[in-house]
C-alpha cells in the first residue's frame, strides 16, 4: 500500500466518520462543523481522483458558500431561546427500516451496474485540467456557459425576492 | 500520478503543520498551566464587559441575502478561474490572429455584466440596504448644566489630542 492509497483511506475515513457523527449528534451547530468536515475531506478524495479542479470548486462552493448559508439559516432560526438547537428522534423503526432499504438498494444498483473499467482504459487525462477546461469553455462550451451567467442572474433575484418577502411578513 | 495532484501534497504538508502547530501549541499550553478556574475566569470574554445571554441568539435575516448574493458570484469566480489561465495564451492567440483574446475577454465581460445587473437589481430594489436601528434623543434634562460639562473637557483636552466637543 503505497503513501496515494494512504492517504486516499485517510480523506474516506474522515469523510464516513464524520457523516456518521452528523447522524448521531443531536446539536444541530455540531452536524453542521461535521458537514464541513465531510465535505474538506470529500475535496481532499477527489484531488486525489486527477479532479483538483472540482476538488477546489468544492471547497469554494460547499465549504466556503453553502456551509455558510446552513450556518445563518441556523442563526435565523426564530426557535432559538439562548439555549443550543438539539433535534429530536422520532419514528424510529420506521426510520430504520427505510433506511436500510433505500441504503440496500443504493448499494445494489452501484455494484452491480456501475462501470469500474473506465478507470482502467487508456483514455488520458488532460495534462492541466483547470486550462483544458478554459478552452473549451471559451469554444466549445461557450453559449452554455452564458445561460449559467442567465441562470445565476434568475437565482439572485430569486433569492433577493423572496427574502425581501419574508422580512415583510415578519414586521 | 499528474503533477497537479503532486502539487496538492503541498498544500496537505501545510494542513498537517498547522494542525501540529496550533495542537501543539494548546497541549503544550496544557501541561504547563496551573488550573484554578472560577467564575469570573469561566465566562466569555467580551472586551471587558459581562456578556448578557447566550450565543444562541437569532441574527437579523439581512445577512441572509448577502450571504446568498455572495454565493453566487463565488460561483462566477469559479468560472473566472479556468478563463484566467487560457485567456491571454499567446499561441492561442497567434493561431486565431488576435481574435481569441477579443473573444474570450468579450464573453468575460458579458458574463460579468449579466451577473452585474443582478446585483444591480438588488441594490437599486433596495434589498441590500440595513434596517439601522433608530436612536431617539431621550429628552432627560441632566442636573449638572451642560458649561460645567464644556469647562471640564476644555480643562483637561491639553492631555489629549481630542479637541472637546462643543
Amino acid at each position: 500500500m503505497n503513501w496515494m492509497t494512504t492517504i486516499f483511506y485517510f480523506f474516506g475515513a474522515i469523510t464516513v466518520l464524520s457523516a456518521l457523527g452528523i447522524l448521531f449528534t443531536r446539536n444541530v451547530l455540531h452536524a453542521t462543523f461535521l458537514l464541513m468536515l465531510s465535505f474538506f475531506s470529500v475535496a481532499g478524495i477527489y484531488v486525489l481522483g486527477n479532479a483538483s479542479f472540482i476538488g477546489v470548486t468544492q471547497l469554494l462552493i460547499y465549504v466556503g458558500g453553502i456551509l455558510i448559508l446552513m450556518v445563518f439559516g441556523l442563526m435565523l432560526t426564530t426557535k432559538l431561546n439562548g439555549k443550543a438547537l438539539v433535534t429530536e428522534n422520532h419514528n424510529r423503526l420506521i426510520g430504520v427500516l427505510l433506511g436500510t432499504v433505500f441504503f440496500s438498494i443504493l448499494s445494489y444498483i452501484i455494484i452491480f451496474s456501475a462501470n469500474f473499467e473506465m478507470l482502467k482504459s487508456n483514455k488520458t487525462l488532460p495534462e492541466n485540467a483547470v486550462e483544458f477546461i478554459g478552452i473549451n469553455l471559451m469554444s466549445n462550451y461557450l453559449i452554455p456557459f452564458e445561460i449559467a451567467a442567465i441562470l445565476l442572474l434568475v437565482a439572485l433575484i430569486g433569492a433577493a425576492v423572496i427574502s425581501e418577502k419574508r422580512k415583510e411578513k415578519q414586521e | 500520478m499528474s503533477n497537479e495532484t503532486a502539487s496538492f501534497g503541498e498544500i496537505l504538508i501545510y494542513l498537517i503543520g498547522g494542525i501540529v502547530f496550533i495542537s501543539g501549541g494548546l497541549f503544550t499550553a496544557w501541561i504547563i498551566r496551573p488550573k484554578r478556574p472560577n467564575e469570573e475566569k469561566l465566562t466569555t470574554y467580551e472586551s471587558g464587559e459581562d456578556p448578557l445571554g447566550g450565543a444562541w441568539g437569532q441574527v437579523n435575516i439581512r445577512f441572509y441575502v448577502i450571504a446568498l448574493i455572495f454565493l453566487l458570484f463565488e460561483v462566477e469566480i469559479v468560472f473566472l478561474f479556468p478563463w484566467a489561465t487560457v485567456f491571454g495564451r499567446e499561441e492561442l492567440i497567434e493561431a486565431t490572429d488576435g481574435l481569441w483574446g477579443w473573444v474570450a475577454l468579450s464573453e468575460m465581460f458579458v458574463f460579468i455584466f449579466i451577473l452585474a445587473l443582478g446585483l444591480a437589481y438588488a441594490w437599486r430594489k433596495g434589498y441590500l440596504e440595513w434596517d439601522k436601528p433608530e436612536i431617539k434623543p431621550s429628552d432627560f434634562k441632566g442636573p449638572v448644566p451642560t458649561e460645567k460639562y464644556n469647562a471640564i473637557n476644555h480643562k483637561y483636552s491639553k492631555f489629549t489630542s481630542e479637541q472637546p466637543k462643543k
